[in-house]
């Protein structure tokens, strides 16, 4: 019999395959600090070789959820699952999960070569085979010329090196990152993101990352956990999350957003129409929503999927009128916050494509708003 | 609550109205810029200034009694007051008929007799095994206070200082109640069955190794509780992390770690160890043989100033070593802070 071809799909996205079984298996974890729940019921399947991001502001739970998967917290109730076996008894120096720590935690007593070898040392390798591993280990992060300096004597950027490349030495299953680029400037930060995925993908082992950033969420992630009060609140793709957010909160959290609060007025299975007393007209979406529809909701519109013009727009929906109050010039693109009649003031950015404007916009100026009726989402509360 | 409220600002406002006075009055009384400007015509700075004057100090009651028993360290003894002939002596009239008494014989003679020698040893021996003992009690100590909450950590540590308020020689003479044949110890242990008939432990050399360890204690554990404490938890984490039994992260990490404390604890429980001359006078045997208790005799019983000074400079020399490792300690510590 010839085996069933897999869907590419699925190699790529193994989470729309229902046959795949999941690497990493959190099943209803909640952890209690006295009377404070930092992670309330998360249930999460993490497949092979992905690069998941855990994001969401301080305090919602993202770390002590990695700080269960490396075993430095107990779940109070629920179960992990890493490749299959129950985490529950496994202290931290017996999993196969290695974690890279926000401050490095780089050992300052030794320098970058016994900081690398120090977990092949705890399994008592031969010190040639040691010797073998941390000059290639070394070599991937490009850190070659520095392997008998003290982390002291070493750049953020070649100690966030150092940490990973002792996270990785012992091929670990599963590496957690705790905000593995919080500590670099932006430029940096950013050329590290690219090694970081580029890595991820030559090595193939699961990474599981955990960051407030929302930038670095979409930039290294295959698909992201957006988590809020302990629990998990969407999972998703960068696109998805930022394209369908499912609430109010997903949808803020994730870049900037204009929020309108409206009733659903005529609800089909290829679109629908909502009613937004803050808007002139109606809002017009040219897809049905899956939700049960409730007595209020929200419309989201993006800012860059607004677009501005001086003459009215000739569509009867999906459009507002207002008066320019702000404008920034960011240089590649320009933010206007534009004062609606019913008060409420939109956010709307403009790429600038061209360096003279035709329409030339201004503070004070009356200017017309439109969006194509793809571009709103409905999302809850 | 309210008038409460203002009575406590107009309070605070009328101290620092006060301050703000006696400050104005100060001024007008001690012309501060008539002396800084003084002092800058002459290169002086306030800020050396400060500098100064802890030097002074150590070379009023430091450096300048030190020339003073270096001086009678080389002199000879002789029967009169002071109990020893000057260095420089005027034998007539003129400048030039002076003469010098240098008499190097104090030191040959402390290598000569074996007595010094022995005494030296004993008492360095002494000292190190105290030491020894001290860290091993007191790193278990530090180590728990360390890891304590908070709001538990400033209780403890004031229970290790809180010897301090009673005099030194009032705890060292509270032992001698504890330890003497009917004293406290011997009668509890006889209570509870354990002993038949009293056991000697006032002056015993167990009973030095007590009083050393006990007054001590506190001088270990202050440096290995500052250590310890603002030690990196998460390094422990990264070690678990990384395949590293606890055990193993605890000598691998923790204790590197906490080699300067270590260090500077040791230092300061065994240099005035080694030179003790209260405990062992008072709890150890009569025939010990301590530097320290050498020192006394000399001075006082033989009335023979050159060789007790002669003695106190050999221990200062003696001591000069673990002094210099303590200082480089505390310089590399100080580097791989700045980092």
């Amino acid at each position: 019999m010839a085996p069933t071809p897999i869907d590419p799909v699925f190699v790529r996205e193994p989470w729309h395959d229902p046959k795949a079984e999941p690497y990493i298996r959190i099943e209803q974890v909640t952890k209690r600090f006295g009377e404070f729940v930092a992670v309330n019921e998360v249930s999460l399947n993490i497949y092979r070789s992905e690069l998941f991001c855990l994001l969401g502001g301080s305090g919602c739970g993202k770390t002590t959820l990695l700080r269960m998967l490396a075993g430095f917290e107990q779940p109070s109730s629920g179960k992990i699952f890493i490749d299959g076996v129950d985490m529950s008894d496994i202290p931290p120096y017996e999993r196969p999960v290695n974690m890279m720590f926000q401050s490095y935690a780089l050992f300052p007593h030794m320098t970058v070569e016994q900081n690398v070898g120090f977990g092949l040392k705890m399994e008592a390798k031969p010190k040639s085979e040691i010797a073998d591993r941390v000059a290639d280990m070394l070599k991937l992060v490009s850190m070659s010329q520095y392997g008998k300096r003290k982390p002291h004597q070493l750049s953020g950027g070649q100690r966030q090196r150092v940490a990973l490349a002792r996270a990785l030495i012992k091929q670990p299953k599963l590496l957690l990152l705790d905000e593995p680029l919080g500590a670099l400037d932006k430029k940096l930060r950013e050329h590290t993101q690219f090694e970081l995925v580029n890595l991820q993908e030559k090595l193939g082992v699961t990474f599981v990352v955990v960051t407030h950033d929302q930038e670095e969420a979409m930039t290294l992630a295959t698909r992201i956990g957006v988590m809020d009060h302990g629990r998990i609140v969407q999972v998703g793709t960068p696109k998805e999350i930022y394209e369908f957010p499912q609430s109010k909160f997903v949808a803020e959290f994730i870049g900037s957003v204009n929020v309108f609060e409206g009733q659903l007025i005529d609800d089909q299975s290829d679109h629908v129409r909502v009613a937004c007393p803050e808007l002139d007209c109606p809002v017009y979406i040219s897809h049905g929503i899956s939700s049960a529809p409730k007595a209020t909701l929200w419309v989201a519109i993006r800012p860059e999927k607004i677009e501005l013009s001086l003459v009215p727009p000739a569509q009867q929906e999906n459009w507002a009128r207002g008066v320019i109050k702000e404008i920034a010039y960011l240089g590649d693109l320009s933010v206007f916050l534009i004062r609606l009649n019913s008060g409420k003031t939109v956010r709307v950015t403009r790429p600038n494509r061209w360096r003279h404007e035709d329409e030339h916009m201004t503070w004070e100026q009356e200017v017309f708003l439109h969006w194509h009726d793809t571009s709103p989402v409905v999302v809850s509360a | 609550m309210k008038l409460e409220q203002q009575v406590r600002a107009s309070r605070v406002a009328g101290f620092s109205a006060a301050v703000q006075f006696i400050l104005q009055v100060f001024h007008y009384i001690v012309p501060y810029h008539w002396v800084a400007s003084r002092l800058a015509r002459w290169g002086v700075k306030g800020q050396r200034l400060v500098v100064a004057l802890p030097y002074l100090w150590l070379l009023l009651f430091f450096f300048i009694p030190f020339l003073i028993v270096l001086k009678i360290s080389f002199s000879l003894t002789q029967l009169s007051m002071p109990p020893y002939q000057p260095l420089v002596q005027w034998t007539g009239e003129q400048l030039n008929q002076l003469r010098l008494n240098i008499n190097p014989g104090n030191f040959q003679y402390l290598w000569q007799d074996s007595l010094y020698l022995d005494a030296f040893l004993n008492s360095i021996k002494v000292a190190g095994i105290a030491t020894l003992i001290t860290l091993l009690i007191g790193y278990p100590m530090a180590y728990a206070i360390a890891r304590s909450s908070v709001q538990w950590r400033g209780v403890l540590m004031m229970m290790v200082i809180l010897p301090f308020w009673t005099s030194f020689l009032l705890r060292v003479y509270a032992w001698i109640g504890i330890l003497k044949n009917n004293g406290l110890l011997n009668n509890f242990l006889l209570w509870l069955g354990v002993i038949d008939e009293p056991m000697v432990m006032l002056q015993t050399n167990f009973a030095v190794y007590l009083g050393i360890v006990y007054s001590y204690l506190p001088f270990m554990i202050m440096p290995l509780y500052a250590t310890l404490e603002k030690m990196d938890l998460t390094l422990l984490e990264a070690a678990k992390d990384l395949g590293c039994r606890p055990l193993r992260a605890f000598l691998t990490i923790t204790v590197p770690l906490s080699m300067p404390g270590i260090v500077a604890g040791c230092m300061l429980v065994f240099i005035p160890a080694v030179g003790e001359f209260v405990i062992p006078s008072l709890l150890g045997p009569s025939d010990s043989l301590m530097i320290g208790k050498v020192l006394w005799t000399e001075f006082f019983n033989n009335r023979d100033w050159p060789v007790a000074s002669a003695v106190a400079i050999a221990l200062l020399l003696v001591l000069v070593v673990p002094m210099v490792c303590f200082q480089r300690a505390q310089a590399r510590t100080a580097e791989a802070g700045e980092a």
